[in-house]
């Protein structure tokens, strides 16, 4: 397939001709911006690809450089990113017992800071005694059902999105490091085809615009890599934090196509795939985007 | 706008002929020749250039700007850069050509990213427009004949 790269000058000529409508137009992004959190957390928003994307990608980047220079703000500093609160939400959470056996996350895991320190950047994974690949969420509805008795949460609900940006935070600037060989292999190969089917009417995969379009605009959308290392993401567009299938389901309703439904195991798979894509970028959740 | 649009008049009187019963054929009847060409158009009722620009630059119908920058639609906002500039197209291709790549572009493209819009089935997961849900095939084509043909009238006015 030929890629159309057009100048950004071109981009730039035709939206300034727009004039009065400038208000609503794309705002430029900074594509070599560098991003460091609190002035001193650094984060890898370009990484070398993994291995096994040879002769599909050179080099992966995480879905901030993509977005306007404001966007890209907010994120760099925590008392401005919107997403921070939920993580204290969730903190609370953390603390509460809930369900039969009066325990709370705290109770077994103490302080998050300790104990979930690098768990994002490995998820989702194989576990062993339940012979699955596990995403965190699963993994988190695991503890609550048969740790401490408490019902499952939906998992694209504020509950369990907000739990996974507490997690998330304390790996934020650990490079993302799925396991996608051994037991996890047969999920990934599943996830993998689902990236590359082209679903619905509109007859698009995931790799037709996240792997051979990224940096082009489509529409007003500025297209990234479609990267996952840093979920949830708050959205301006919506003021909350989104969860990973959420996104994914989103993405394939655009195409005319019937959704899968998040805790899929179609997603699941496609999951532990797409995080697979970022093997090297930094866990960078929660993020800002637009 | 460089380009103008045809008279009021002649729109109007498009609009009354279309109403009569014309001729169409069907997605599944189309005739695609070895390089993706249709040579016959797909409706006998005139076409309509201000129709056609408004296809091509509406979300919910061709989007077609998403994709390509055109000059000549620039009051629309948001030209995307995934497909080329259709400026000077009607140079580049033969009518016969652009309605083929209108209606299915991946006869003439192998494989391309451009959604096909004048199809009907074939589609993997295929939904009820953008709802997310289930759809079943037949599904109405993207566009419509008589939308096919007033974007093949609109491109063919795209010349250097
Ligand atoms: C009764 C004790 C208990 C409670 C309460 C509990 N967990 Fe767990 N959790 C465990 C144990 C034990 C493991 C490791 C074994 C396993 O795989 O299940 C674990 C594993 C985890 C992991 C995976 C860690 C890793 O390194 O892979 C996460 C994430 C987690 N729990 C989150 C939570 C959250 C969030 C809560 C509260 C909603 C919670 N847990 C409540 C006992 C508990
Ligand atoms: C028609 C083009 C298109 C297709 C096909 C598509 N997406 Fe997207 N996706 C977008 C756009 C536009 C955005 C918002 C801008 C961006 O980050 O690319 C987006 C955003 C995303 C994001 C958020 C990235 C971030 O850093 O915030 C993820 C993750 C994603 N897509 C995954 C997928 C997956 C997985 C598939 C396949 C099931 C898919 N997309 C299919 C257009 C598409
Ligand atoms: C999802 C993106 C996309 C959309 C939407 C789209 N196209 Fe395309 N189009 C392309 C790409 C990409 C090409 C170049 C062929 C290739 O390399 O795949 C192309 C090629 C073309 C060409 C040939 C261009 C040339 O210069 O030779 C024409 C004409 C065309 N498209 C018209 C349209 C029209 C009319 C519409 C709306 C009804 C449309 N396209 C919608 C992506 C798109």
């Amino acid at each position: 397939m030929t890629r159309t790269k057009l100048t950004r000058t071109r981009l730039g000529a035709t939206l300034g001709l727009l004039g009065g409508l400038a208000v609503a137009a794309p705002l430029a992004a900074d594509e070599n911006a560098d991003l460091v959190i609190n002035g001193d957390l650094k984060i890898t928003v370009r990484a070398e690809a993994p291995a096994h994307l040879d002769g599909a990608l050179s080099e992966i980047t995480s879905g901030w450089i993509y977005r306007s220079d404001e966007t890209q703000q907010l994120e760099m500093d925590d008392f401005d990113n919107p997403g921070m609160i939920f993580v204290d939400q969730a903190m609370d959470v953390w603390g509460t017992p809930d369900g039969t056996e009066g325990k709370s996350c705290a109770s077994c895991h103490d302080d998050p800071a300790q104990s979930m320190a690098g768990v994002r950047a490995v998820y989702p994974k194989w576990n062993e005694e339940a012979g699955e690949v596990r995403t965190l969420a699963m993994q988190i509805n695991a503890c609550r059902e048969s740790r401490m008795g408490a019902e499952k949460w939906d998992i694209v609900k504020s509950d369990m999105v907000n739990m996974e940006a507490l997690i998330a935070v304390q790996s934020r600037g650990i490079p993302v490091n799925v396991a996608i060989d051994g037991p996890a292999r047969e999920t990934w190969e599943k996830g993998k085809e689902i990236y590359y089917t082209r679903y619905g009417q509109l007859e698009l995969a995931c790799a037709n615009c996240h792997e051979d379009n990224y940096g082009n605009y489509i529409r007003a959308d500025h297209l990234s890599q479609g990267q996952i290392n840093a979920f949830p993401a708050y959205r301006l567009k919506n003021a909350k934090l989104n969860a990973v299938q959420d996104r994914f389901k989103g993405c394939v309703r655009d195409t005319r196509a019937e959704t899968f439904k998040p805790g899929s195991p179609e997603f699941n798979a496609l999951e532990l795939y797409v995080a697979s894509r970022g093997n090297g970028l930094s866990v960078e959740g929660p993020s800002v985007r637009n | 706008m460089t380009r103008k649009l045809m008279p009021m008049a002649f729109v109007l009187a498009a609009g009354a002929a279309t109403s009569l019963a014309a001729a169409e054929v069907a997605p599944t009847d189309v005739v695609y020749d070895d390089y993706g060409a249709i040579e016959a158009p797909l409706t006998d009722a005139p076409t309509s250039l201000e129709d056609g620009a408004k296809v091509m630059t509406t979300r919910s119908m061709g989007n077609c700007v998403a994709c390509h920058a055109v000059t000549a639609l620039e009051s629309a906002p948001f030209h995307g850069e995934v497909g080329p500039s259709l400026d000077g197209v009607a140079d580049r291709w033969s009518v016969a050509e652009l309605r083929g790549i209108v209606a299915n572009a991946k006869k003439t493209y192998d494989g391309t990213i451009m959604p096909a819009f004048y199809k009907t089935s074939g589609y993997i997961r295929p939904g009820d427009a953008f709802t997310g849900k289930a759809a079943a095939e037949p599904l109405p084509p993207l566009l419509t004949a008589q939308q096919i043909e007033d974007v093949v009238a609109f491109l063919t006015t795209l010349k250097e």
